[in-house]
């Protein structure tokens, strides 16, 4: 797990990023969204051997961070801190499954690496797809989209809500735990008894403050009911996007590139 | 012009569960335009006070009227309309995703156009110097920005009278001055409630001491902060710049008085 | 314990995702019909207080490792079920998004395993069954640390379930939750003390807030029969439809195991259907012999009957698939290269 300082500093680090400008970041968040949506489907749609089949769909998170300027680096890093369940869940495959399934330059290939490799893949293509989305949209702009594509008002304000105290209560959280390390100089964590009397006042505070915060909102007309009004406009280049990646994704789910490709090579 | 006048007569208020009063007979009058300093020390009832003002909690004891009306749950929607309250934490203000969300929450909970919302939150951010700030998050604004931007989320309703809370609270001298500044500019009936004297003493001519629930005095600032005596009764100390210099022993009394 | 997007089929990942929009919307109209306008504020302000929360740890005595709040009981006693449901799928789409927690897709499933089961279950079930309307110290720490440890362990049984019905990971199910159970017991136990130590502070700092919410009832107006039989249902309909449309584009799709029998002539040669309903059956016996395992892992040869080229063979289980996959991800690495240079030149152009 992260410490808070760290942890803010992602989320820093993920809005600096989704604050640039290029043609990814000016999409409409609304475009990015499905599209994202339609690549997740298209990955898992492949089965567990179909190594290959995965391949072609890795342009899509290499050419929307190339046309973005996000640092590869950066996204790579994210997905190594990110890997260990699933490392752990698929690293079984090679074990219990050790069919053969091709051999390669007489080296055979069992089942178990082929679909423990796919795992992998997946993962890098579906996570590095969910980061890209949030690192050119913002995550603002993503609930008002998600907003706009009727999903309930009252979850997209809860995660509005959310995401604005997460830097307030993170702070406090940072404070009250630094205090602890300065009166503690022995022991990294805090124990269990301590934690929990750390937490409690940390609830208690955040009790209050969402008294404070419904105030203030009633000061100025609130009335159950949260409006907001940014106008969002779809453009050529929204469904000149959405178009060519969905057609890909159609593409290469119809047509077997790699397949052909292979074939070419080894018949030279 | 009597919608601008606040009227509080004989004020109690007691927390649920507790015996000893937060306010107990609290009146005073507040006309067109004049600025008041509200000051006491931690507990004397300032908060309690303020909660009241903006029909936050309809009084059960004695009255409050803002203007034409009198404070009840039925004209309450008009009572915030006419007072703009300015929390003392921003971050409690500041609850919506960006700052131009947030200066547009109250005029659109008001029923205006898009066009007069977005209109009204350009110009409540140009008074208050934060026009470059419309599109960043709350969380990435500096203490004295936040302060701005969170009476532009008021002054975007155009209210009449505004209440601040500890308007000077946690920031730098500089932040300070222009929050100061600020506030000296608006022709708003303006109700201070703070701990910082000095503030008082730059901006408001009449000054109102709380003392346990009570208003023990409410005179003009000048006369209040001269009365040594009082001021230790209420646990209160002399602004800084009525206090004699250490190097010649003269009071410095501030430059400007409105 | 995320359910991770890498390990997740198309059926069960959406039928998990159908239940779960359901449930959101179904929580967001009743949080709305509360008409409690404090709620807004205080699921906002609760929700990033379980957010930091979790970003702090605690040791834990003896062992040398560490452990965190967990989220969906604290938040059921706090806020009720409703809010409380909605508050976690909140928090987990923030970790989803910004962590890369889990994924996208497995949101459906992570929302379900750690919100339904502590908000839908356990809370009202154990926990308000067994403080009653009279909380007292003792039962309030019994409670929590039952419902906790076991709001846990119906969510880390959900992700075996979800995993293994799945079938892209081999694990068997008998030796995945055997992996799995028993470090989940102990940490929900774990869990469950920091949640009753931290609803015993505030019962004495606040204890309006507990009592108030101790009074309402949990579940009013709710027929929790009738709400799963609805879940099964829509989940059920989202299954067999993917499955139906496996069916029809028989690709060598491992997603149609919720297909039942009555496809002889489609299981014989379409290996992908066969082999995942072998995998299947196998998976349902604890640790099934792996000798037995091996040739039947091995595909019969790609079917010919089926179009000359194309997608209807595997492609990845050949040698040209191997090769050509190597060569399309280094013709993607190349295209993304040549996209950032003229990115890049055209920006110092400017």
């Amino acid at each position: 797990m992260k410490g808070v300082e760290s942890g803010l500093l992602d989320f820093s680090r993920l809005e600096m990023l989704a604050a640039g400008d290029s043609p990814v970041h000016r999409l409409d968040p609304r475009t990015k969204v499905l599209v994202t949506a339609a690549f997740l489907v298209f990955v898992v749609l492949h089965g567990k051997y179909d190594l290959a089949g995965l391949a072609p769909l890795a342009l899509y998170p290499v050419a929307a961070m190339a046309l973005s300027g996000l640092p590869a680096g950066y996204i790579l890093g994210k997905l190594l801190l990110a890997s260990p369940f699933v490392l752990l869940v698929g690293v079984w495959n090679p074990v219990l499954d050790r069919g053969i399934l091709v051999t390669v330059g007489g080296l055979p290939i069992s089942g178990g690496w082929i679909s423990f490799a796919s795992i992998v893949v997946r993962f890098a293509l579906t996570l590095s797809a969910a980061l890209i989305l949030i690192a050119t949209t913002g995550f603002d702009q993503v609930c008002r989209g998600l907003s706009r594509l009727y999903a309930p008002k009252a979850f997209v304000l809860q995660l509005l809500l959310l995401y604005r105290y997460i830097f307030v209560l993170a702070g406090e959280a940072a404070r009250m735990v630094r205090a602890f390390r300065l009166r503690n100089l022995s022991d990294e964590r805090p124990a269990m008894r301590t934690y929990a009397a750390l937490l409690g006042s940390l609830l208690v505070r955040a009790l209050d403050r969402a008294q404070r915060i419904h105030m203030a909102m009633l000061s100025r007309g609130f009335d159950g009911e949260i409006r907001m009004s940014r106008p969002m406009r779809l453009r050529l280049a929204d469904a000149a996007w959405a178009a060519f990646w969905i057609a890909f994704f159609i593409l290469v789910r119809r047509y077997d590139i790699p397949g052909l490709l292979g074939q070419i090579v080894i018949a030279h | 012009m009597s919608h601008h006048i606040v009227e509080v007569k004989d004020l109690h208020y007691t927390y649920p569960g507790e015996t000893r009063k937060a306010l107990s007979g609290v009146s005073f009058r507040i006309l067109h335009g004049e600025a008041v300093g509200i000051v006491g020390a931690n507990g004397a009832g300032k908060s309690t006070l303020l909660r009241h003002l903006n029909g936050y909690w309809a009084p059960r004891e004695g009255s409050v009227r803002i203007g034409d009306y009198p404070v009840t749950p039925r004209t309450v929607k008009q009572v915030r309309r006419t007072v703009g309250m300015v929390f003392q934490d921003p971050d409690d203000q500041l609850f919506m995703p960006t700052v131009f969300d947030d200066v547009a929450f109250g005029p659109l909970n008001l029923g205006f156009s898009p066009e007069e919302v977005a209109l009204r939150v350009t110009r409540a951010l140009e008074t208050v110097g934060a026009a470059h700030l419309a599109e960043r998050p709350p969380h990435r604004l500096s203490g004295g920005e936040k302060r701005a931007v969170a009476v532009a989320t008021v002054l975007s309703m155009t209210p009449d009278i505004l209440v601040l809370d500890e308007p000077t609270s946690n920031l730098d001298p500089r932040a300070r001055r222009k929050v100061i500044e600020l506030l000296h500019g608006f022709v708003h009936t303006r109700i201070v409630a703070t701990h910082d004297l000095d503030m008082v003493l730059a901006l408001c001519p009449r000054t109102i001491v709380m003392r346990e629930g009570r208003v023990e005095a409410d005179g003009p600032t000048l006369d209040i902060f001269n009365d040594a005596e009082l001021l230790d009764r209420c646990h209160l100390e002399k602004p800084f710049s009525m206090q004699a210099c250490p190097v010649c022993s003269r009071a410095t009394l501030p430059a400007r008085q409105p | 314990m995320h359910m991770a997007d890498a390990l997740l089929s198309p059926a069960v990942g959406a039928s998990m995702w159908t239940v779960t929009a359901g449930l959101t919307v179904y929580c967001a109209r009743k949080v709305k019909k509360d008409a409690d306008e404090r709620k807004a504020p205080l699921m906002g302000v609760l929700g990033a207080f379980i957010f930091a929360a979790q970003m702090i740890n605690f040791s834990i005595p003896a062992t040398g490792s560490s452990g965190h709040l967990g989220g969906g009981m604290i938040l059921s006693i706090l806020l009720g079920p409703y809010a409380a449901f909605l508050t976690i799928a909140s928090v987990l789409t923030v970790q989803a998004l910004f962590f890369a927690d889990g994924g996208l897709l497995a949101l459906g499933c992570n929302i379900f395993n750690l919100g339904f089961f502590p908000c839908f279950i356990a809370y009202p079930f154990i926990y308000k069954a067994l403080t009653g309307s009279s909380p007292t110290r003792n039962r309030i720490v019994a409670a929590a640390i039952l419902a906790s440890a076991a709001g846990l362990l119906m969510g880390a049984s959900g992700v075996i379930l979800e995993t293994v019905l799945s079938g892209i990971s081999e694990l068997p199910l008998g030796a995945f939750a055997l992996l799995m159970l028993p470090i989940h017991l102990a940490i929900g136990l774990v869990e469950g003390l920091v949640t009753s130590a931290v609803v015993l502070f505030v019962w004495k700092a606040r204890p309006e807030v507990l009592t108030l919410s101790a009074a309402s009832r949990p579940l009013a107006g709710l027929s929790l029969r009738k709400l799963l039989a609805g879940f099964a249902a829509a989940a059920v309909l989202t299954g067999g439809i993917l499955s139906w449309f496996a069916s029809q584009n028989p690709d060598g799709l491992e997603w149609s195991m919720f297909h039942t029998s009555g496809h002889e002539e489609l299981a014989a040669p379409a290996d992908g259907l066969h082999r995942a309903l072998a995998a299947f059956q196998e998976k349902l016996a604890f640790l099934p012999d792996y000798d037995f395992k091996k040739p039947e892992a091995v595909p019969a040869a790609p079917a010919p009957e089926t179009a000359p080229s194309g997608p209807v063979v595997q492609p990845g289980t050949s040698v040209a698939g191997l090769v050509g996959a190597a060569l399309t991800l280094a013709l993607a690495g190349l295209a993304g290269l040549a996209l950032g240079l003229r990115r890049r030149a055209a920006e110092i152009r400017r």
